[in-house]
Formats: C-alpha cells, sequence, structure tokens
C-alpha cells in the first residue's frame, strides 16, 4: 500500500501525496480555506492583516511565545548574572544593593566545601551514567532480542521511570530503613549482616552509593529505551551481509551493534548526564545533603546558599558557574557525538 | 404580573443584600499564619470565641514545619499579604523588625494596658523584644515551648530493671538530673529486650535539614558551657563558641549519638523523635513540649506510662534548655491591621490565655502558669515550668538563617559523619559565624 493511499480519504491527506497532486487538489483547497478565513475575518482587522507581510504575520504570531519565553528564561538569566555581581540578599529588601564585582565568583571559587559539592556531584553523575548505561544497553540488547513476551518485560522494566521522584524518594527511604526496611532485609539475609547494621542513609560509606542505587533503578528504563531505538534503527540487511561473510556474534556486536547504536548511547548519556548534574529532588528526599555533607550535591549546596542562607548574589554566581559549566560541556559533547554521526 | 415583578425585585434585592454582607464579612476575615502542628488545631479551636465575641472571621495559613520557615519568610520579604497576623518563629525576630515586616506593638500595648510585665520573661526577651533586653516589641508571646524529655515511667519502674541498674550503677534508676546520669541510662536501655522488642536508649534531634541538630546539640552544650559571644563584648566568639567546655558539650553529644540512638536515626527531628517514643522504641526522647500534650493523651505510651524531666545539669552544674515557642506579630502589609490589633488584645486575656492552656497551647502569661493550680494541671505542667526558667536561644539576629545553616553543616559534619574532631567543628563554627557578621558589617 502506498503511502498516498494510507489516510481517510479526508483531503488534508492529500498534501502527503506525490508534488503533481499538491499542486491540483491541495491548492484548491488552500485557496477555499484562505477564502472562507478571509470571509470569517471582521473587516477592520481583514484591512490591517492585508498591510502586513509574510514575515510580519509569522514574527506576529510567533511573538507570543518569544515574549513567554524571554519573560521566564531569558530575563532570569540576565538577572541572575546581574545579581551575581551584587550582595543582593533576597530577605532584605531595605539593604542598598552595592556592585561587589567579581567578589561572588572569587569567593566561591575558593571555597573548599563549593569544591567538595562539586566533587560529590561528579561523583554521582560518572556512577549514575557509567551504571544506567551498562545496564540500560544491555537490557535493550536482550529486549531486541523479541524473545516470547518481550514487550510484557518492556513494560515492566519502564514502570520506575513513570513515577514521580517524590513518590521514588520516599519509597526507598521505607526501604532502606534499617529495622523496617525490605533493602535491608534483604542485605541481611544474604549477608548475614544484621539488619539493624545497614546504615544505607546513615552510613557516610553507604549514602552516596544508596542515591546511586534509586537513581540508577529508576532512570535506567529510560537509557534502556534510547538503545532500544537504536538497537532497531539498525537495518537488518547488514546484519545478514555479515552472515554471509561469516563473522561471528561477537565480531557483529564491535562492528555493526556498538558502532551503530553509539549515537543513541551518547544521546542518552547526554541527557542523563544534564539531568543528574541539576539533580535536587531525590537527593533531598533521601539524604537531605547527610550525613554531614556526604551526599551534599551542587544543587543542594545552591538551594540552601539561596533560600536559607539567602545570600542571592552569591548562590545567583554560583548558578552562573554551573550554568556554564553544563552549558560547555555538554556543547563539546555535542560537538563529539556529531562526529560520531558523520562517521 | 406585579406580584410577580414584586417577588423578582425581592429576592433580586435578597440576593444582592447577601452578597454584600458576605463581601463585608470578608473583607474583615483575618488571616493568620503558623505552623501545621497540634498547637494551632488548638488555636483554630481558640480563635472561635474571637469570632463569636468580634464578628470577625478568622482563616488559617498553617504549613508544615520542614517548609515554614521558608514558606513565611518568603512571603514576608515579597512584602505578601497573604497573613494578617503572623506567628512567627523566635530567631525571626531581629530581621521581621529590622526588615519592617513586623508591626511595632509598643504604642498598641500602652493604649490597651497590656504590660510585658505579666508574661514570662524568657519568653519576652525571646518572642517579642528586638533589640533582645530592650523595651522595644514586635510581638505579643504566644505558644511557650522549649526542649524537654520524656521518659518511659514504667520500663523504670520495672523491678528487675531497677535492680539490675543499682548493681550497675549505684545508683537508683530514675528520671537523670545530670547528663552523665542520661547517658548511663541510655547505655543501660540500648538494644535491651522489653517484652520481646529490642529497644534503645534515647532518641534526639539530628536532623540535617532545618534547625535539627542545632537545637539538639545546643542543649548539650549550653549546659557544659557553651557560650555565643563574650558577655563584655559583643560578637567576639573565639574562646567563647570553641571553648574547651563547648568542645566537651559536642563530643559528649556526639558519644550520645553513637552509643544511644535507634539505628538509622541520623536525620531525626520532632516527628521522627515522637514516632520513635509512640512506638516504644526508646526509653528516652528529646523534644520540644508542645509534643507532649499528645504522648500524655496516647493510649501505648501516654497516661502512667510516660514522664517528663528538664533537660539535665552539665558537669559543672550548669543547666540550660533550648528555647522554642513564639510570638504573635502584626503583619505591616496588612491591610487589616485594626482588626489584626484587636486578636492580639484579645488573645492577651486572661481568660482566653487560661483556655488556651486547657485546650493544648502553651501560655506565656503569668496569672496562667503561676496560678497555683497550674503545676497539677497536666503531668508536664511542672516540668513546663522548670524548663522555662532555664532557657536560653539561639542567635535572633537578622542573619540568623546563615547562622543556623553553619551550625547545621558542622554539628551534623561531625556527630552523625564523624568527620574531624569537636574542635574542628566549633572552629569552622567560629569562622563561619564571623564571616556572617563580617557580611552584616558587625565586625
Amino acid at each position: 500500500m502506498s503511502r498516498a493511499t494510507l489516510g481517510t480519504g479526508h483531503s488534508s491527506d492529500k498534501f502527503h501525496c506525490r508534488d503533481d497532486q499538491v499542486t491540483e487538489a491541495g491548492l484548491t483547497m488552500l485557496n477555499r480555506t484562505a477564502d472562507s478565513v478571509a470571509r470569517a475575518t471582521p473587516e477592520p482587522l481583514a484591512r490591517k492583516v492585508r498591510g502586513i507581510s509574510d514575515k510580519g504575520l509569522a514574527w506576529l504570531f510567533i511573538s507570543p511565545t518569544i515574549l513567554l519565553l524571554l519573560a521566564i528564561n531569558i530575563f532570569p538569566l540576565f538577572w541572575a548574572i546581574y545579581l551575581s555581581f551584587t550582595n543582593y540578599r533576597a530577605n532584605r529588601p531595605n539593604e542598598v544593593v552595592r556592585n561587589v564585582g567579581l567578589a561572588n565568583y572569587k569567593r566561591i571559587l575558593g571555597d573548599q566545601d563549593i569544591w567538595i559539592a562539586m566533587q560529590t556531584t561528579a561523583h554521582f553523575v560518572f556512577w549514575t551514567i557509567l551504571l544506567q548505561t551498562l545496564i540500560g544497553f544491555t537490557l535493550a540488547w536482550l529486549i531486541d532480542r523479541k524473545f516470547r513476551g518481550h514487550a510484557f518485560w518492556t513494560t515492566i522494566i519502564l514502570v520506575p521511570m513513570m513515577l514521580s521522584p517524590a513518590v521514588v524518594g520516599n519509597f526507598w527511604r521505607f526501604l532502606y530503613e534499617p529495622q523496617i526496611g525490605l533493602f535491608a532485609y534483604a542485605i541481611s539475609f544474604v549477608t548475614g549482616i544484621p539488619a539493624t547494621q545497614i546504615g544505607m542513609l546513615s552510613n557516610v560509606s553507604l549514602a552516596p552509593w544508596s542515591i546511586v542505587i534509586v537513581d540508577t533503578w529508576m532512570w535506567t528504563p529510560y537509557v534502556m529505551l534510547i538503545c532500544l531505538a537504536g538497537l532497531r534503527s539498525i537495518p537488518e540487511y547488514i546484519y545478514e551481509a555479515a552472515e554471509v561473510d561469516r563473522a561471528s556474534n561477537w565480531r557483529q556486536f564491535w562492528s555493526i551493534t556498538l558502532p551503530m547504536a553509539l549515537p543513541f548511547i551518547m544521546l542518552a548519556v547526554l541527557f542523563r548526564g544534564i539531568e543528574n548534574f541539576k539533580m535536587f529532588d531525590m537527593v533531598n528526599l533521601l539524604t537531605g545533603g547527610g550525613p554531614g555533607s556526604t551526599t551534599e550535591v551542587a544543587s543542594i549546596t545552591l538551594k540552601r546558599q539561596a533560600f536559607e542562607s539567602w545570600r542571592t548574589g552569591y548562590s545567583s554566581a554560583f548558578a552562573i558557574i554551573l550554568f556554564v559549566a553544563v552549558f560547555g560541556l555538554a556543547n563539546i559533547y555535542v560537538k563529539a557525538l556529531n562526529k560520531v554521526k558523520q562517521r | 404580573m406585579k406580584s410577580t415583578l414584586k417577588l423578582t425585585l425581592g429576592l433580586t434585592s435578597a440576593m444582592f443584600a447577601s452578597t454584600a454582607v458576605s463581601n463585608v464579612a470578608q473583607a474583615e476575615d483575618l488571616t493568620l499564619c503558623w505552623a501545621a502542628w497540634d498547637p494551632a488545631n488548638a488555636l483554630v479551636e481558640l480563635s472561635k470565641d474571637f469570632t463569636k465575641e468580634t464578628g470577625i472571621g478568622m482563616k488559617f495559613e498553617f504549613v508544615p514545619w520542614t517548609n515554614y520557615a521558608d514558606r513565611f519568610l518568603n512571603e514576608l520579604n515579597s512584602k505578601g499579604k497573604l497573613c494578617d497576623l503572623i506567628i512567627g518563629d523566635s530567631q525571626w525576630i531581629g530581621g521581621s523588625a529590622e526588615n519592617g515586616h513586623y508591626v511595632k506593638l509598643n504604642d498598641f500595648f500602652d493604649k490597651e494596658k497590656i504590660s510585658m510585665d505579666d508574661f514570662v520573661p524568657a519568653t519576652v526577651v525571646g518572642y517579642s523584644e528586638w533589640p533582645k533586653n530592650s523595651p522595644n516589641y514586635w510581638a505579643l508571646p504566644a505558644m511557650g515551648d522549649v526542649v524537654g524529655w520524656t521518659y518511659r515511667k514504667d520500663w523504670f519502674s520495672k523491678p528487675e530493671l531497677q535492680k539490675e541498674f543499682k548493681e550497675k550503677y549505684g545508683w537508683d534508676l530514675a528520671a537523670p538530673t545530670t547528663f552523665d546520669q542520661l547517658k548511663q541510662i541510655a547505655e543501660f536501655f540500648q538494644k535491651r529486650e522489653i517484652d520481646g522488642k529490642t529497644v534503645y536508649g534515647a532518641s534526639i534531634y539530628t536532623e540535617r535539614g532545618s534547625e535539627g541538630i542545632t537545637m539538639g546539640a545546643m542543649d548539650g552544650l549550653y549546659s557544659f558551657g557553651f557560650k555565643y559571644e563574650n558577655p563584655d563584648k559583643p560578637y567576639e566568639m573565639d574562646g567563647f563558641v570553641n571553648s574547651e567546655k563547648s568542645v566537651r558539650g559536642l563530643e559528649f553529644y556526639k558519644a550520645l549519638y553513637d552509643c544511644c540512638t535507634p539505628p538509622g536515626a541520623s536525620n531525626s527531628y520532632m516527628g521522627e523523635g515522637v514516632d520513635a517514643f509512640k512506638s516504644g522504641q526508646v526509653a528516652m526522647h528529646m523534644n520540644f513540649a508542645f509534643t507532649w500534650p499528645g504522648l500524655q493523651k496516647d493510649e501505648n505510651v501516654g497516661g502512667d506510662k510516660i514522664g517528663y524531666f528538664a533537660n539535665p545539669k552539665g558537669p559543672d552544674g550548669d543547666q540550660f534548655a533550648q528555647l522554642g515557642g513564639q510570638g504573635i506579630s502584626v503583619v505591616s502589609y496588612s491591610d487589616k491591621q485594626e482588626a489584626a490589633l484587636k486578636y492580639i488584645k484579645w488573645f492577651a486575656n486572661k481568660d482566653v490565655q487560661a483556655k488556651w492552656w486547657s485546650l493544648g497551647g502553651f501560655s506565656c502569661l503569668n496569672a496562667v502558669v503561676k496560678d497555683p493550680g497550674f503545676p497539677a494541671s497536666q503531668p508536664y505542667a511542672q516540668t513546663f515550668l522548670d524548663s522555662m526558667a532555664i532557657v536560653k536561644d539561639f542567635w535572633a539576629e537578622p542573619s540568623y538563617a546563615p547562622l543556623l545553616q553553619a551550625s547545621q553543616k558542622r554539628f551534623h559534619d561531625y556527630v552523625v559523619a564523624g568527620q574531624g574532631s569537636a574542635k574542628d567543628a566549633l572552629d569552622g563554627l567560629v569562622k563561619d559565624w564571623t564571616e556572617v557578621f563580617q557580611d552584616d558589617g558587625k565586625m
């Protein structure tokens, strides 16, 4: 069946047809629509609109969106840049706002606690991405085998990523509970260590891993989904050619599957990297940054400075530094991704 | 036709009239902002009398403790008109006074003959005055509160446990009067089997996110000799905050956390403490006094099973407790200040205050708490009085938030995460607090 005959027969489907068909039926339809719109338009408005060029009309249509974007994205960004050079505090409305130059930036870059928070963030981002990519790709590869019931298992695997992070954070907190938690009980059952000694959220060494585990549990399906799309996009005939050439499964994996799925894997890594760099909700619910400051990632530090200590200028500078870091790294990464795609 | 017209006109007029009346009533409604907790429910009940007396309706905006400061400080900073009256935390008083969020009440108090001498002195200093110890009033003491302890009287009175305890420690198992005794009791109960269940020594404050660990650790620190600053030279903290006595106090709090708290209690505050006590996990429980009426009524751990004691003495006999509680203020951005002041006047009344106490609120009025029948009015009343006599409060400076965040971090890093020493934590705290005061131009 050709694409032209797929539709319901409604005139709009004809726009997907060949060029000559578009010129015949499509233009007639367009003219009719334009006529009816023109008839329905009030005369004064119609007079005004007639004087506007196509480009002007296009700007007219997109201007509400542009204005909204300027108001909620661009203006706050520039405002934050301005505030980052001041001593402004949102809880001191009557205080004179002074320009402090680069003082906030210098203070942040020389603050040991900030560097510790950045290290904590890097640890979290690195391990979650590594685990999610490995497990996600493996799951996608298995699901792509199309074994019996694979659709059912795909749905089951996808469930965690459909949950709200607030829900996930709360129920994992109960799972990790050393006295009643299932996780502690399961570990205790396997290792023989008493469950009350398995303080996933209270132990300094275990707490960072507890967050890595939850994030991996929740977001591996997302990586799997993207990898699955990549695997399904590889044409079958390439494998058939490889079979003809008597390439082993191992060789097919390294020479066909992985290179061709790589842009998708890299895309998943990019999305998860950006997400996890600004991870807040789950960490806040699970550990609140503790014990001590062991799991205090950059976004938690930022929130504390901005909305608990009310150092608005200082936190704006920190937010700008984080923004530049993520934006810069993402740009470098996208360039690498494009190179991989061009190969 | 005429009668139909009359009926229509009559109905329309009645509708307009009722709408107008309801609009007037709504215009007069006051909104009171506070934390969502048991005393707030008692205040809703109490305020019905105010509406009955004055015809002014009351609306309430209650926010859970974890978001209480964020929510209402944002509201005040943005000069919002949501709250006509606010029961703000004691530490907000400096910032709210200096930034013009609260209406100064001196003239109103003079006019209405409301005297601050009629209130418990510690609550006047803690909840109403800014600068501290000066006759500048920004709130009426509303809800007295202080950190104290509850214990399982039924466990303490078990003969076999009493015998074993006496043999082990050489003194009778009873409510502790010193921190040393408290730790011995906590160690004694830690991981003990009682009624077929493993129980633990004590629930203490360890929460990291808001103010928990500071409110808890300070109870140890104060009684061990911690001071915020040089009494003769304000804001000079070195040698006071990080004195040897302070170091011992913080070491003690960590030792108590390490030895005698339930597993996983690394982020525990008021709610978690109540849960631990109510579920029969702990022998002793540190918490603000507002939790006591609820615990007293609890079927499993209340009644005769629960006892109360004030924060114990330190090694040198000093005894202090962390002040909680709040004063009620009129928000300067409110359009209904007249009506809000009427509420304050009504709330200051002795009969209202007596009812406030009977409903579960903690009155700060001398006439109520010094009444001869007060100590016997509730099983915890005497402990509340004893505790209110030994209170100390955290900084109430306009910069209290960064000061609090610094102590939260330093204390949690040391006590819960075990990073560095108590001396390091307190030296770090001096450094952080000095920076804050330097930023404020106070040093």
